[in-house]
């Protein structure tokens, strides 16, 4: 852990993407393989299943060091993170940590396997006494580390792409060089960390089975810039598809089996039983990429549908005939088990038909590919997205391969415009993380006669510098405040945008938006000109 | 009734008629020390511990009235004595310790147990009431040795220096950055040091009090490319971001606060690495301070102190926020209660 730690420390006091892959590289090559492949695992934002809720670990090491519990949540309003909070409470109480067995000597993969994971099945008493024993013997680093990997997830501004650049960093010092596609596909789907699983990650090309789960990675599209699609070159150098408003997945068939994965590499397959029953049908040896959709008569029904079967484990058959999901899939990465990914994308095209075709299940669709030869027609076919439930328009540019991750150039999503309504700053609350110490978690409110109503929370959308501004006024116009939330002077609108709205029981105003964000500060009008609770609902569709 | 009152322009000492740290011009200002936001110019007269002296006539003006008291002597002010004892914050810092009738109060002012050479020493003054300063209260904050923070500075400094990059480090203009001088005397250093304009004054005003600093070069605005390469640039958090910067070409950032402690804002800031150096008291500096002062009734500075006040409290002391004052407005201008009349 200490090594690790080490790690982090240098990643933490780095912005430069070129440094900070460095020092990942260095330290892969360093690092036993074990070691190294638990901080692959880590450093890509995997999490380990937890062992500890994050408020029973603050609140042990609150009362380990005298800490009352209102003191404790003082300070986690500080710091705004309880792996930080804990370690920097315990290293106050106890300046120098007493370490009678060699605990911070202990390497990353021992820690995880033979420490940390067992204690997953240990009662509270056990993990209690485990905790207090590490506590009295890490330093502040480790101590965090510690919280971090046993609470939740270790974020350290690396994304999984810098990790793979590292990888392959490493690689290339040892003289056999292995392409960033080739190690982010063997770092998708199901895997375990080990000494031998880092070697394969480094292993040739040509080398080396891969679990017939393993899904690729996927080709995520570029947002068309406010000017329009016009400056991607003729109309005819592109297919046209329906951007889907479900949840990207991948559905795999491969020796006698089927395994479907969603866009957060999570395997779903027990959640849609129909997918599952349409890919029984596809032949061995074939990777679909398409969305999920929960689909009646023809039509997609709303995202708030399908969220609805995301949210359980495992379906009843009443939800199961409530929101029937099928599989629109978009292209074939895999086919009689050969990787295709680098075949133009008509030719995977004419496969995907061929297969759905000659499937005839009605679960499993091929995504139309729309007419329109000019851009403006494709235009008009956007403005339609809301009423069709879909969120605008792909572009593909013909003759392109199927890459990985978010290249520029080859996909772009050309987005609905947002809806739009002009709301009242009414409470403020700080964010979390580096952004602990400003308030930056915002509810906005619309008028109900002569009174504001929350009607959606937003935390996005706002420059560093109006953030700043914004937080010291609403602390010179805090009228009441309720624990870490403030109730503020009602006199600040936003714009807000948010991509779809519907009625909800759950929420004060009656409705729900999705992905509100602030679009911009309308200093310009005075709160009485906000929009009004009944022109809100008039966006509510059908 | 009590000497000293909580008032929204500063403390209020309605027997002496003054007020302590001013944020406002009044007729008679008492200071803990030279800090911005703890002396404001227009004030009839001021008085100081004497180190401060130059220090506070830097900012209140070369024609002000300031009355500087060596530490330790006791002067009367209207129905009350004042003495000036060391706070180590930064230098010419104080305790103000007033004493009316039996009763001994000591108002702490800005302080620091740590190590600093470049100021007096923090100093115990028994008291019965002891308004604290409570800046880092919260049972998070703790400061590392100073030295030690000092040699990952040096460290950090070499690596620039070995990039042939500038390594410019914000800190405050007036105390901090004369510290981490005072510190870095009598090291060995990977270059030269080269200082923003804002930090020259209180250079100059330390090195005529006789304070050993480590030695400068000069001002960035003077010095060509070629000299900044394997520089140490102090700096105020002011400069930061604004044209300036654009002399210190492809330079790493660093910032040295108390606030650096905490993750979220090493990372908000956006400096390439925070330096946990404070010139405040951490939680067991607090506590300790508290606890020597051997005070029956604890009082925190205006907006300070609010979970360490309850803390204690719980634990059965007599603690909390300092009692405003009750009266008729002594800024109001309205003879006859004008705070010159009372004295």
């Amino acid at each position: 852990m200490k090594r690790f730690a080490r790690l982090y420390a240098r990643l933490d006091a780095t912005r430069s993407t070129r440094a900070k892959v460095a020092a990942m590289a260095d330290w892969f090559a360093k690092a036993p393989p074990a070691d190294a492949a638990w901080a692959v695992y880590l450093l890509a934002g995997r999490r380990l299943k937890r062992t500890v809720a994050p408020s029973a670990y603050a609140r042990w090491a609150a009362a380990s060091v005298g800490v009352p519990e209102w003191l404790l949540s003082t300070s986690h309003a500080t710091v705004g993170d309880t792996a930080e909070t804990v370690a920097l409470m315990i290293d106050t109480a106890r300046p120098t940590p007493t370490d009678a067995d060699g605990v911070a000597d202990r390497p990353l993969a021992a820690w995880i396997t033979e420490h940390l994971r067992p204690l997953a099945k240990a009662d509270d008493e056990q993990k209690r006494a485990a905790l207090s024993g590490w506590w009295a013997a890490l330093p502040a680093d480790q101590l965090f580390l510690l919280g971090k990997v046993l609470t939740g997830a270790l974020r350290v501004g690396v994304s999984r792409k810098l990790v793979v650049r590292a990888l392959a960093r490493c690689a290339e010092a040892r003289d056999a060089p292995v392409d960033e596609a080739v190690i982010l596909h063997r770092l998708t789907g199901d895997w375990s960390p080990s000494a031998a699983f880092f070697e394969s990650l480094l292993a040739p090309p040509e080398d080396g089975t891969r679990p017939p789960s393993q899904p690729y990675p996927y080709f995520l599209a570029t947002p068309v810039d406010d000017a329009g699609p016009e400056g991607l070159g003729p109309r005819a150098e592109w297919q046209a598809e329906w951007k889907w408003d479900g949840i990207r997945g991948q559905l795999i068939r491969r020796g006698g089996e089927a395994w479907l994965w969603s866009r957060g590499e999570e395997l779903v397959t027990p959640r849609f039983p129909a997918v599952v029953e349409a890919a029984a049908g596809l032949p061995d040896g074939t990777v679909l990429d398409g969305e999920l959709l929960a689909w009646r008569d023809g039509a997609p029904l709303p995202f708030a549908e399908l969220q609805r079967r995301l949210n359980r484990k495992r379906v009843g058959k009443t939800l199961l005939a409530e929101v029937p999901v099928a599989f629109m899939a978009y292209d074939v990465m895999e086919r009689g088990g050969e990787d295709i990914r680098a075949r133009p994308l008509e030719e995977r095209r004419a496969a995907l038909d061929a297969i759905v075709e000659s499937l005839g299940h009605p679960r499993l669709m091929a995504s139309p590919i729309l007419d329109g030869d000019t851009w403006q027609a494709l235009a008009e076919a956007r403005e339609s997205a809301r009423d069709r439930r879909v969120e605008g328009l792909m572009l593909k540019r013909r003759g392109s391969p199927y890459r990985a991750g978010r290249p520029r150039g080859d996909w772009w999503k050309w987005k609905l415009d947002p809806l739009t309504v002009d709301a009242v700053l009414i409470y403020a609350q700080p964010g979390s993380g580096r952004r602990a110490t400003l308030l930056t978690d915002y509810t906005f409110g619309v008028w109900r006669g002569d009174t504001l109503v929350p009607f959606a929370k937003a935390y996005s959308g706002l420059s560093d510098a109006e953030i700043t501004e914004l937080d010291r006024w609403l602390r010179s116009h805090t009228r009441e405040k309720f624990g870490p939330v403030r109730a503020v002077d009602p006199e600040q609108v936003f714009e807000i945008a948010f991509e779809g709205i519907r009625r909800s029981t759950r929420h004060k105003s009656g409705v729900a938006v999705r992905f509100p964000r602030m679009v911009r500060w309308r200093r310009d009008k005075p709160a009485a000109e906000a929009d009004t609770l009944a022109a809100v609902e008039a966006l509510i569709e059908g | 009734m009590q000497p000293i009152f909580h008032h929204p322009d500063g403390l209020y000492c309605p027997q002496a008629g003054a007020f302590i740290d001013p944020l406002v011009p009044v007729k008679r200002a008492l200071l803990t020390h030279a800090h911005a936001d703890h002396l404001r110019p227009g004030s009839d007269a001021y008085w100081c511990a004497a180190p401060a002296e130059a220090l506070v006539r830097r900012r209140a003006g070369p024609d002000a009235t300031i009355h500087p008291v060596p530490y330790g002597k006791a002067i009367p002010i209207g129905r009350l004595t004042v003495s000036w004892h060391p706070a180590g914050h930064m230098l010419g810092s104080a305790q103000i310790r007033v004493e009316h009738r039996d009763a001994v109060w000591v108002v702490s002012g800005d302080y620091k147990r740590a190590a600093d050479p470049t100021c007096a020493p923090f100093e115990t003054v028994p008291c019965d009431v002891f308004v604290s300063e409570a800046t880092f209260g919260l049972p998070i904050f703790r400061w590392p040795d100073p030295e030690a923070v000092v040699d990952e500075i040096i460290a950090w400094w070499r690596a620039g220096a070995a990039e042939g990059r500038p390594s410019a480090l914000f800190a405050y203009a007036y105390g901090k950055s004369q510290r981490i001088l005072g510190h870095l005397a009598r090291r060995a250093l990977p270059g030269p040091i080269w200082l923003h304009g804002a930090v020259q004054g209180g250079v100059d005003a330390y090195r005529a009090a006789g304070v050993a600093l480590a030695d400068t070069a000069g001002l960035v605005v003077d010095a060509e490319p070629a000299d900044l390469k394997r520089a140490l640039v102090l700096a105020p958090v002011s400069a930061g971001g604004s044209p300036w910067m654009k002399r210190l070409k492809r330079a790493q950032t660093g910032f040295a606060s108390g606030w650096m402690r905490i993750r979220g804002n090493r990372r908000r800031k956006g400096y390439d690495r925070g330096f946990l150096l404070s010139d405040h008291a951490d939680w067991p500096a607090l506590l300790r301070t508290i606890e020597e002062s051997g005070a029956r009734r604890i009082r925190f500075w205006p907006g300070h102190g609010e979970a360490l006040g309850d803390l204690l409290r719980e634990r059965g002391r007599d603690a909390g926020p300092l009692e405003r004052w009750p009266g008729r407005d002594p800024l109001t201008p309205s003879p006859p209660d004008r705070p010159s009349e009372v004295a």
